[in-house]
């Protein structure tokens, strides 16, 4: 069974027919930098959209090997989670913690208002 | 057009862990902000998570409390979005095969019947912090203030079917599964402090067609009160838009209880795309047997058993059964009662009746009750062997609520009240009564039985005026209608 | 230069395990050592832009205690070495940039694990090392200040991501350094730079405190003279950490205490895929000559297969890239790090904080890893590589059947030009074809200096089976008694040296 991993109300790139070595278009490259919260220039768009079609251009050569049946590896040693026990080992250290703040304020972070 | 609602539920539980998911951190409520957010919890460089292994107890135990598959191999993955509560920019949590499985939960609705109302799954996640919308002196274009407490407090999100059709179906779903996660101990049910968090799917679809109408998701409800308001009003403007020609538009609302009012969120309007992945920072949580059989050998009654026993065992109804047995607290105090008065029946309608009255009136808990289960209990024994009537008891009562005495018998003793049960004095007091009453016995007598049954009524009440309530009542019915006749 | 004493020219030469027992014996005290580093910093190191902070007070005082220390008898192997870390081991008090402007004003209130045990171990820490951004490159130009120079030809990289690390070991600026691999980050500078470096078994070191790239893939790992100083250095980092999930809980031995073991009877693996494609002609027989060294000490050799070393890359490159892009959404200028001027919303604040705060490739590297999971393209891109990388541990596994070690070249061409190859991703990423699966196999394996191609040293790569890091230091150590690629020094480090 596929799993939608978006999970989101409306995908916001077409999910591909098949993958080819088309490339990225510039569209693509502009909504994952928004996706990645990174701000692009009409410039870097340009640029990066050559780049990282050359870059997929290498990653598509996988496609054409034959992994039916092999189940995916996320760790090398195929290890299992450690358990942690339920105990409080961490005391208020607020202060250190907070000393790279770019802003703060009452022993908060502030950032632009957040808006529900 | 008749319409009907479809609602589906997911609600964020908070376990009773000490310490968060994935830091020893604790997840105390209500203390300084960012003074329990380590640098885990904070998301800070170079920092790791570690699983801690309470939170897959308490979820596991949940799984077992309804009856679901518990999933073996447990994976974390990391959702990924941007928000200022999300230190670390993912969610880490569960997608594919959540720790809990399938399972259902039966809910009692007032015409008597029981409801199915199956669970999707429940899976494992951290808790994000919070933001505060407050004045602060820094930042020109106004700021927010983000307290990272409650970032990693662990979480399981129970996802229902769409199997409630009304408000009261939801919230009768929702006080059952509060009763459950406060029975197993994983949850402290404290709805304000937000341990346990509503999310609302609704929809309306005219009645009798099969598909599903357009949903919108109305989040973060904390209180039964305003998730059935909300509910209902949600439900309204649905029905109302689509007779007014409008379609429903699929979106995240956001309900506030002190106004009642409700109103589309701006951060959700957009779609996003998570690109969940399993988080490389953790491996898989494998459940043992061994684990799971511990869990199982130590699991309490779940409120279903309970009622079950309340019925076979101690002989309750139904619906005294469903009530005494719905909530963890209510059902402890029944059971101490009970024990102590030796009257499962007895103890039923006192709890049931003056207790939730009283209780009710004075807007206390059963917690909280100054008549503890075993003092109420001390009194059922005294009705139960004739040392007081029902009447009397409920003075008893009274004065142990106003902490007049310890206990029945000591209020019993100290107020005089015990019960006449001496043939001879009540005999005494009778004959006085009908000494001073010719006319009516006059009249008692020339009646039939139809009207002799009614009107030994005054008689009665005569005589137990006479005894300030203390004779007891049904030798007192039997001596009159020996004498009468 | 100015005359310097006869006593500074040999502890220049000096391996780390020479100067441990000079120190010992009070030949020398550490405060000399460390102060004799930190002038070589000064002058060398700033041409070669090794480094990225250099602390002599803090390494001073660690300097004195360690000479206390001495005297009262109270030492490791360590006490009073002086080393240097790779900038995004975070280092309490001291700045832990990752080679990012996200980063240029971030003091971590904590210690890394392995910087942790090399302070209990006594070891002095000089400062913190040069890298690529986020360790995201394979010539050390993407730092945000500035690339590092390769000591053997100041025109040439010094490999990468762990640049720093490599050219302060071979210029001589410290006595040994620690880097971190993802995707050959500590073998590939190594080999450019002609010193040993190793890559452990992934979860042999602990990952708590370094700051992540690809989380499944990093470890960090000794950067040394000799196989000998990386064993003494490894003794220090080694071992399980319940801080780190995927740390193993698994008893560390001494890495020092089999070096000597003959090499009689080993069997080594020749995958035919590591002298194929890219292997530039003289590399190839710098490699070959080794192996012939490694014959006469008694070793058999064998020809084998790693079919799915090409592909390596590609899954690679989608693996390492998911991780990372999750792995630095921290970075969002809310807590830490660069928050752009006055952001006028939210978005805002996300969006031109880290434009600003990341550079070129880093921001790439995010948006390849952000598309190769973003919606419909799971199964494609990231779910075909992670079963990718098991096929390629397999065939190692099966490999080690028949083999003892694995060896081949550790970089298809020596050090290449600075800016050669700035505008070329792709070229850029096949330089790491030979180093790439091991990371994706969680293997262990090692650099040693095998040799010179036109005046640029040439790295053997060993690998082994998983925590079989003592085989790989017995065959480097073995090999470094019957040859001396490892004690040649770059010209201009030894002018400075001999004054």
């Amino acid at each position: 069974m596929a799993i939608d991993r978006s999970n989101s109300l409306e995908p916001e790139m077409p999910a591909p027919e098949k993958i080819d070595s088309q490339g990225i278009s510039a569209k693509q490259v502009q909504s994952v930098a928004h996706l990645a919260r990174l701000s692009i220039s009409e410039d870097e768009v340009r640029q990066t959209t050559e780049k990282l079609t050359a870059i997929m251009g290498l990653i598509d050569e996988m496609q054409a090997v034959n992994t039916d049946g092999i189940e995916p590896l996320a760790n090398p040693l195929d290890a299992v989670q450690r358990l942690r026990a339920d105990e409080v080992t961490e005391t208020n250290n607020r202060e250190q913690l907070m000393t790279n703040a770019p802003a703060k304020e009452d022993g908060l972070f502030l950032v632009p208002k957040v808006i529900d | 057009m008749e319409w009907e609602a479809v609602i589906g539920l997911e609600i964020h539980v908070q376990l009773a862990t000490k310490t968060k998911i994935f830091s020893g951190a604790s997840t105390a409520f209500g203390a300084e902000p960012n003074t329990q957010a380590c640098a885990v919890d904070l998301g800070l460089p170079g920092i790791l998570p570690v699983v801690n292994e309470e939170a897959i107890n308490m979820a596991i135990k949940f799984g077992l409390g309804i009856k679901a598959e518990i999933n073996k191999v447990n994976i974390f993955e990391r959702k990924n979005y941007f928000y200022p509560d999300l230190p670390k920019g993912y969610q880490t949590t569960q997608l594919d095969k959540p720790i809990v499985g399938a399972g259902h939960m039966d809910i009692a609705l007032d015409d008597g019947s029981t409801h199915r109302v199956r669970i999707h799954h429940a899976h494992l996640e951290e808790d994000a912090g919070k933001s505060l919308h407050e004045a602060f002196s820094t930042g020109s274009h106004g700021m927010s203030g983000i307290d990272l407490n409650r970032a990693g407090t662990p979480l399981i999100e129970v996802v229902t079917e769409p199997d409630m059709r009304n408000a009261k179906q939801a919230v009768a779903f929702a006080r059952k599964l509060h009763s459950i996660v406060t029975t197993l101990g994983i949850c402290d049910g404290e709805m304000s402090q937000g341990s346990m968090r509503f999310d609302v799917n609704v929809s309306v679809r005219p009645q009798g067609q099969e598909k599903l109408g357009t949903r919108t998701e109305t989040k973060n409800l904390n209180s039964f009160k305003f998730m059935e308001r909300a509910i209902n009003k949600e439900i309204q403007r649905q029905i109302e838009a689509i007779e007014d020609g409008f379609e429903i538009v699929q979106e995240t609302r956001l309900y506030n209880g002190d106004t009642d009012v409700a109103r589309s969120m701006r951060s959700k309007e957009e779609a996003n795309d998570y690109r969940y992945f399993p988080c490389p920072d953790l491996l898989p949580v494998v459940i043992e047997d061994s684990r799971l059989e511990k869990i199982r050998s130590e699991m309490p009654e779940m409120p279903e058993a309970r009622k079950a026993r309340f019925i076979n065992d101690l002989g309750l109804g139904d619906y005294d059964a469903e009530v005494l047995s719905c909530e963890l607290a209510t059902a402890d105090y029944f059971e101490a009662a009970a024990k102590a008065g030796g009257d499962a029946k007895l103890a039923a309608n006192w709890v049931m009746g003056e207790l939730a009255k009283t209780l009710n009136q004075n807007d206390l808990e059963i917690v909280s009750s100054p008549v503890s289960a075993e003092a109420l209990g001390g009194l059922v024994a005294r009705i139960k062997d004739n040392t007081i009537s029902g009447k009397i008891a409920k003075q008893v009562f009274e004065a142990l609520w106003n902490n007049e005495g310890s206990s029945a018998d000591e209020v019993i003793e100290k107020k005089g009240l015990k019960q006449v049960t001496d043939i001879g004095a009540i005999e005494a007091i009778i004959d006085d009564v009908l000494a001073r009453n010719p006319a009516q016995v006059e009249q008692y007598r020339a009646a039939d039985d139809a009207r002799r049954g009614k009107m030994v009524g005054f008689f009665v009440g005569q005589t137990m005026k006479a005894s300030r309530g203390k004779a007891n009542p049904g030798m007192v019915n039997q001596l009159l209608k020996k004498k009468l006749q | 230069m100015n005359e310097k004493p006869l006593v500074e020219k040999s502890l220049i030469e000096k391996s780390l395990a020479e100067l441990s027992r000079s120190l010992k014996a009070g030949e020398v005290s550490s405060v000399e050592l460390t102060q004799t580093y930190l002038d070589r910093i000064n002058t060398l190191g700033s041409d070669l832009n090794a480094f990225i902070t250099v602390c002599p007070d803090i390494a001073l005082e660690q300097a004195k205690a360690a000479d206390e220390a001495i005297a009262a008898g109270n030492t490791t192997p360590l006490t009073g070495i002086p080393l240097a870390h790779k900038d995004l081991f975070c280092t309490q008090g001291i700045k832990t940039s990752c080679g990012s402007r996200m980063l240029d004003n971030f003091i971590a209130p904590y210690e890394s694990t392995v910087t942790a045990n090399f302070k209990a171990a006594g070891a002095v820490n000089l400062g913190k090392l040069n890298m690529d951004e986020f360790a995201m490159g394979g010539a050390n130009e993407n730092s945000y200040y500035g690339p590092v120079k390769n000591p053997w030809n100041h025109d040439m990289i010094p490999g990468g991501s762990s640049g720093g690390s490599a050219a302060a070991v071979a210029a001589r600026l410290a006595a040994g350094t620690t880097g971190t691999d993802t995707g050959g980050s500590i073998r590939q500078p190594a080999s450019m730079c002609g010193i040993t470096g190793i890559k452990p078994t992934y979860g042999r070191v602990s990952r708590w405190g370094m700051v992540a790239f690809a989380s499944s893939l990093d470890q960090a790992g000794p950067m040394a003279r000799t196989a000998e100083d990386a064993a003494m250095m490894l003794n220090v980092m080694a071992g399980f950490d319940p801080k780190d999930s995927t740390c193993m809980d698994r008893a560390v031995p001494d890495y020092t205490a089999t070096l000597n073991e003959p090499l009689k009877g080993l069997r080594i693996g020749l995958p035919k895929e590591y002298f194929a494609e890219g292997l530039d002609n003289k590399v190839e027989q710098v490699v070959r000559d080794a192996i012939k060294e490694y014959e006469k000490l008694g070793a058999t050799v064998k020809e084998i297969s790693l079919p799915r070393t090409h592909h390596s890359v590609a899954a690679y490159y989608v693996i390492a890239p998911a991780e990372a892009s999750a792995n630095l959404s921290r970075f969002d200028g809310a807590r830490f790090g660069h928050r752009c001027e006055d952001p006028k919303d939210l978005e805002d604040m996300y969006k031109r904080s880290r434009a600003e705060g990341f550079g070129r490739e880093v921001k790439n590297r995010i948006l390849v890893g952000a598309y190769a999971l973003s919606a419909g393209y799971y199964d494609a891109y990231y779910a075909k590589a992670q079963k990718l990388r098991r096929m390629i541990r397999d065939d190692f596994m099966s490999a080690f059947n028949e083999v003892d070690v694995i060896m081949g070249p550790t970089a298809p061409t020596p050090a290449f030009p600075i800016g050669d190859k700035t505008d070329d991703p792709v070229a850029m990423y096949l330089g790491d074809i030979f180093t790439i699966s091991v990371n994706l196999a969680g293997l262990p394996a090692m650099s040693v200096p095998a040799g010179m191609v036109d005046g640029l040293p040439v790295g053997l790569q060993i690998i082994a089976p998983h925590f079989e890091e003592a085989r790989l230091l017995n065959a480097g150590h073995q090999y470094q008694q019957v040859t001396d690629w490892h004690l040649a020094v770059p010209t201009g480090i030894d002018a400075g040296m001999k004054g």
